[in-house]
């Protein structure tokens, strides 16, 4: 599966075909390759915690203020780690939420600093322009639709593929990066009683506490979704491969290498 | 494999050696500048030291946000507490005419306040929110004498740095920094939606840190300490809840 996959995704560089391309190229630099793995492991916390502090209390609402006695916009069906909670389970899970708290606010603060590091990095290197921004032939809807189609008909990837991105990919890495970030870290701030105290229209812009912690619910869910693509797409174009790529930076195995 | 050159070595053992340098500086200020929380040791004493450093540049003065009266929540919750005890129950029988506040350490003049003493002062009226740490919330009329002005009424010496305050139930207590407790909201709170602070929200006397999560809002107030560290009060780091994980500064 991985190796028919590979050479459907991921034609094997052949010499000859123009651009020319150089295997010892890396396909992803230094800096991108660590920022990535650091946002994995911030990320990655951030969830395990974030599950934690909703477990404490799975009722969601809209507006200002909301607690037991107000009638929430939606439950999770899921047991709670607080007695004071309805949720028609007869048990109450453990309290998780002092480790989860500090875990959740370090690790915000990692991806922020990796998150600023990669910024300075697309921005100074041209990588934004280069790999992010659409190129010229991506602008259109005919561009998706080709891509998507590519996709469904599992056709081998353009030739420009191993060294930069496509349409979609370039819409949905630059959708996670300045819409779903910056949500998630401004709908979280808005939870802040001292952030709202010092910048009270980052709450008020967004109707109020309890819809701050709705949306930051769904924009978390949001994130994930576009991890569970991410995740699907490396392992269809090549697990291994892809992984190499963004560990060790190489694009490919060596030609002479089987 | 691409080569490492000798520049390259170079100029990252200069970045790095100039990174811990700046971190280092960063520290020293940071300790200077009163911006280290008192449990910033541990495995996630950088993400508590990161919280409280950047709060407090940013909110030192901002006022927790306050509400209009139609915004009152109709049915405010009151978090599960342990039962009174006796002697709670006798004071409560006497119409709490025999609540003390006792004031102590750093302060030229210690003693013991009365609820009505307390009400002698200048009372603060504020509609804010209470944020529970696991996410829910609701918004009162909080009525109360602010903390700073009990402080200028026992005279805090200069060195002192924390306000550490105690529930009825000694094992309930917290602390914040000289800020936060001479801030104008941080309020003794003994009403709360015109009438008397019921006991299921704190009642008789509560205090009210509304820039802070619900927890530091600690109920039945009976002692206030002040001091210039926290090391020699219980756990020593500033409250019980730190021994769970839970953060001393709760801004956040």
């Amino acid at each position: 599966m991985s190796t028919v996959s590979r050479t459907l995704w991921y034609p094997a560089p052949v010499s000859g075909i123009n651009p020319p391309f150089n295997p010892g190229t890396p396909r992803h630099s230094a800096v991108v390759r660590l920022t990535h793995w650091l946002t994995v492991i911030a990320f990655f916390a951030l969830l395990v915690s974030g599950v934690e502090i909703v477990i404490s209390h799975p009722r969601f609402y809209w507006g200002e203020s909301g607690n037991v006695m107000t009638t929430p916009l939606f439950s999770l069906h899921i047991p709670s780690s607080r007695d004071t909670v309805p949720t028609g389970y007869g048990y109450v899970m453990p309290d998780q939420n002092g480790w989860s708290r500090a875990l959740h606010f370090q690790s915000a603060w990692a991806l922020l600093l990796t998150g600023l590091v990669y910024c300075l990095f697309i921005l100074g290197t041209g990588h934004l322009r280069r790999n992010l921004l659409p190129a010229p032939g991506q602008r259109s809807a005919r561009a998706f639709w080709n891509v998507i189609a590519q996709y469904l008909h599992r056709a081998p990837a353009d030739e420009s593929e191993p060294h930069s991105y496509n349409a979609l990919q370039r819409a949905a890495y630059l959708g996670v990066l300045f819409i779903l970030f910056p949500l998630v870290i401004w709908t979280g701030l808005a939870m802040s009683p001292a952030f709202d105290a010092a910048v009270p229209a980052a709450v008020n812009m967004l109707g109020g506490r309890q819809s701050a912690r709705t949306l930051h619910f769904f924009v978390s869910g949001a994130l994930v979704l576009f991890l569970l693509a991410h995740v699907t797409m490396v392992y269809l174009a090549g697990f291994r491969s892809r992984m190499r790529a963004m560990i060790t930076g190489r694009a490919a195995l060596p030609p002479e290498l089987p | 494999m691409s080569q490492i050159s000798r520049r390259k070595l170079i100029t990252t053992g200069v970045a790095a050696t100039a990174g811990i340098g700046s971190l280092a500086v960063a520290a020293r200020l940071a300790r200077r500048y009163g911006l280290i929380p008192p449990d910033d040791g541990g495995l996630y004493g950088a993400g508590e030291t990161l919280n409280y450093a950047a709060q407090r540049l940013l909110s030192s003065r901002s006022l927790a946000r306050e509400f209009s009266r139609g915004m009152i929540s109709k049915a405010p919750f009151a978090n599960a507490v342990a039962p009174p005890d006796d002697h709670f129950k006798r004071l409560q029988a006497g119409g709490f005419s025999g609540w003390r506040l006792a004031v102590s350490g750093l302060v030229a003049r210690p003693g013991l306040l009365s609820l009505s003493d307390l009400k002698s002062l200048p009372a603060r009226t504020q509609i804010t929110e209470v944020v529970c740490e696991e996410g829910w919330s609701y918004i009162a009329e909080w009525i109360g004498t602010p903390l700073a002005d009990v402080l200028n009424e026992v005279g805090v010496l200069p060195q002192a740095r924390y306000v550490a305050y105690y529930s009825a139930d000694r094992n309930w207590w917290d602390s914040v920094d000289l800020a936060e407790a001479r801030h104008p909201q941080s309020l003794l709170t003994w009403g709360m939606n015109d009438g008397d602070l019921p006991v299921g929200f704190g009642g008789p006397l509560r205090m009210r840190v509304p820039r802070q999560l619900g927890y530091k809002s600690v109920k039945y107030i009976t002692s206030l300490t002040v001091t210039d560290s926290l090391k020699n009060l219980g756990n020593g780091l500033g409250a019980p809840g730190a021994e769970f994980g839970y953060s001393w500064y709760a801004g956040i």
